[in-house]
């Protein structure tokens, strides 16, 4: 059985004039265990709703979502919440990092919700991936290579089943784009966890065998329908 | 640490709404408790006596002047009253007590009195003693220069037993006047009594009768007569209602207050207006209080729906965040009452130290009461009540919308 497996998903918002508009409709997706793999899209054709719907953020508007045997479409709020503290990490394009918290605190607040708080394996997240003189370090003190290194950090937090990166590198310059994907691809492979990374990012592409255009799989026409 | 970070992130909001949620906390709890200890002194303070004969007047000015040793003093019992009282209805009490007003060392009042006052009770169950030296006179037949002072007196004047002074006239100390020729010596000091004694310089009552200066033709006249009425509760309200009769429907030169202790509840009464004002003043200040901490966290909302997006999308439940804001309100209302303690703490400081140099009653800002527990759980709890409106703000915010920016 796949880790991730989606069948019929559809997202449909209603515009402010009223209109349904479609944003995604995808027949079938599948990720196994430990896989990883990158979906290729240009801005707006669904990437960042897409993850939010297999990360229960969002409720599709009809199909399946199904993560490690549970159906994340048709289950309540809540325990889509609790799904995805305990079986999802999430890097954000932004990083998505609490300004006000240290480095250990973002972390130990990603497994606050999750397995709890253990600040022993924080901190060997954090020296994982080469953070461990940044402990007590807010964002705002950090290089943007290093808040994506926290964000990492963050997202193994709960040794999740799968992690899904949204333009990992979209905020980083080349450099740092190549060793934060190295890491992201490094630190899931030595968890096991699967990977999902949707990006446009030439770079990011050219890394995974394994790459996809969302736009094949994607059929939402992507005009007003009615 | 949510709540920690956020409140350390607006620590001067958080301070500043703290501070004023314990300025209501300490307001209201001081009120309280100085209003509930200082009508039980006042209401202790009957000096163990239950009447009292004075002059035709206001009964309150009569036990105000007599028992508090406040006010001015109504006027004087001529000698013949006083003997016919004490001669013609010896059966109507158990104890009487003659003093005399009109002099003061430094604004400390002089009263002339018998030995019999000291062995009487200042408050129930609390007879007076001596903290060092004797009383100033052991009966009726003989009187000396001699002065027992109160505490209050011997503490602010720095005086010992051997000290000698001369009084001045009045019942106020006026800068430039001159003393009376005679000269008294401290004998005794009374131990504290948390009392109006603590502040009177007593001397023997035909001291201040025959004090130079004085006019000799009132020399035989009394200010009050202290009375003790029978144990007896019939024969305590025979006493009491004939009493009445005889003074106060039968002459129209004499008051008796049959009850001390009525007329200080009565005064107390009217000046209930006064409590019940500044009891609202306190409610009101720790409302608004409470409202501060719903403005401070309220207004906050809009630049933290991001980190509530955050929080949600590492799985945070919406009653988890709600949980988080309802808390944060409650800490600051809990952080506000410690400060309205130490705000308590320093009102009643000022408040005691008032009451006892003005009046001489001792207020305990230490005792227990009710009131400092329910005022401090009351605001925390309206604390987490208010904090439900930004709460609630927080729970209906949209994880998707606030994740920016989307790919």
């Amino acid at each position: 059985m796949p880790l991730l497996e989606i069948s019929d998903l559809k997202k449909s918002y209603r515009t402010p004039e009223g209109e349904t508009q479609s944003v995604l409709d995808i027949p079938s997706f599948t990720l196994e265990t430990g896989q990883q793999r990158v979906l290729r899209g240009t801005s707006g054709t669904g990437k960042t709703t897409l993850l939010n719907c297999i990360a229960g953020i969002l409720s599709p508007t009809s199909g399946i979502v199904r993560l490690d045997g549970h159906d994340l479409a048709t289950a309540r709020e809540a325990r889509r919440d609790a799904l995805r503290a305990r079986c999802i990490g999430y890097i954000f394009q932004t990083f998505n990092l609490l300004q006000g918290y240290t480095c250990m605190e973002n972390v130990l607040l990603g497994m606050s919700f999750g397995r709890g708080p253990d600040t022993d394996a924080a901190r060997g997240l954090l020296d994982r991936v080469g953070l461990s003189h940044r402990l007590h370090h807010r964002p705002g003190q950090l290089s943007v290579g290093q808040q994506q290194r926290v964000a990492v950090a963050r997202a193994l937090a709960n040794q999740p089943l799968l992690v899904l990166a949204d333009e990992p590198t979209g905020n980083l310059d080349p450099h740092n784009a190549r060793e934060a994907l190295q890491l992201i691809r490094e630190v899931c492979e030595e968890s096991s966890a699967a990977l999902l990374i949707v990006s446009h990012d030439p770079m990011v592409l050219e890394q995974f065998e394994d790459c996809q255009d969302l736009a094949d799989l994607n059929h939402a026409a992507q005009e007003v329908v009615a | 640490m949510i709540i920690r970070n956020s409140l350390r992130q607006h620590a001067l909001s958080t301070i500043i709404t703290a501070t004023s949620i314990g300025l209501g906390c300490g307001l209201l709890m001081a009120v309280w408790v100085v209003n509930f200890q200082s009508q039980r002194a006042f209401r202790n303070v009957t000096g163990g006596f239950d009447a009292i004969l004075g002059p035709r007047g206001s009964q309150t000015q009569l036990v105000l002047n007599s028992l508090f040793h406040m006010d001015a003093s109504p006027g004087l019992i001529n000698r013949a009253d006083y003997e016919t009282f004490r001669k013609s209805y010896k059966r109507f009490y158990r104890n009487a007590v003659p003093i005399a007003v009109g002099d003061n060392f430094q604004g400390y009042r002089i009263v002339g009195t018998t030995h019999d006052l000291f062995a009487a009770e200042h408050s129930p169950g609390e007879p007076y003693a001596l903290a060092v030296g004797d009383y100033f006179i052991r009966n009726d037949k003989q009187w000396n220069k001699e002065a027992v002072i109160g505490d209050t007196v011997a503490r602010k004047l720095g005086w010992r037993v051997n000290q000698k002074f001369s009084p001045y006239h009045g019942l106020n100390f006026a800068e430039g006047q001159q003393p009376h020729k005679d000269e008294y010596t401290v004998v005794g000091i009374l131990r504290p009594t948390g009392t109006p004694a603590d502040k009177v310089i007593w001397i023997p009552i035909e001291g201040l009768q025959q004090m130079d200066g004085h006019d000799a033709q009132y020399a035989g006249d009394v200010s009050a007569v202290l009375i003790q009425l029978s144990t007896n509760t019939t024969a305590r309200a025979f006493g009491m209602n004939s009493l009445d009769g005889i003074y106060n429907k039968g002459t129209d030169h004499l008051t008796f207050v049959k009850s001390t202790a009525d007329v200080v509840a009565r005064l107390f009464d009217r000046l209930g207006w006064a409590e019940k004002v500044l009891r609202w003043v306190a409610l009101l200040v720790a409302v608004v209080a409470a409202g501060s901490v719903l403005a401070s966290i309220y207004n906050t909302m809009n630049e933290r729906r991001r980190e509530f997006a955050i929080l949600r999308a590492l799985g945070a439940g919406r009653g988890t965040v709600f949980g988080v804001i309802v808390l944060e309100s409650a800490t600051i209302a809990a952080l506000g009452a410690v400060i309205g303690f130490a705000v308590y703490a320093g009102i009643m400081a000022a408040a005691e130290s008032i009451l006892r140099n003005e009046i001489g009653v001792t207020l305990h800002p230490f005792e227990q009461h009710p009131v400092m527990i329910i005022v401090p759980v009351g605001l925390v709890a309206l604390g987490a009540v208010v904090g439900i409106i930004p709460a609630l703000k927080a729970y209906r915010t949209d994880v998707a919308e606030n994740l920016i920016p989307q790919s």
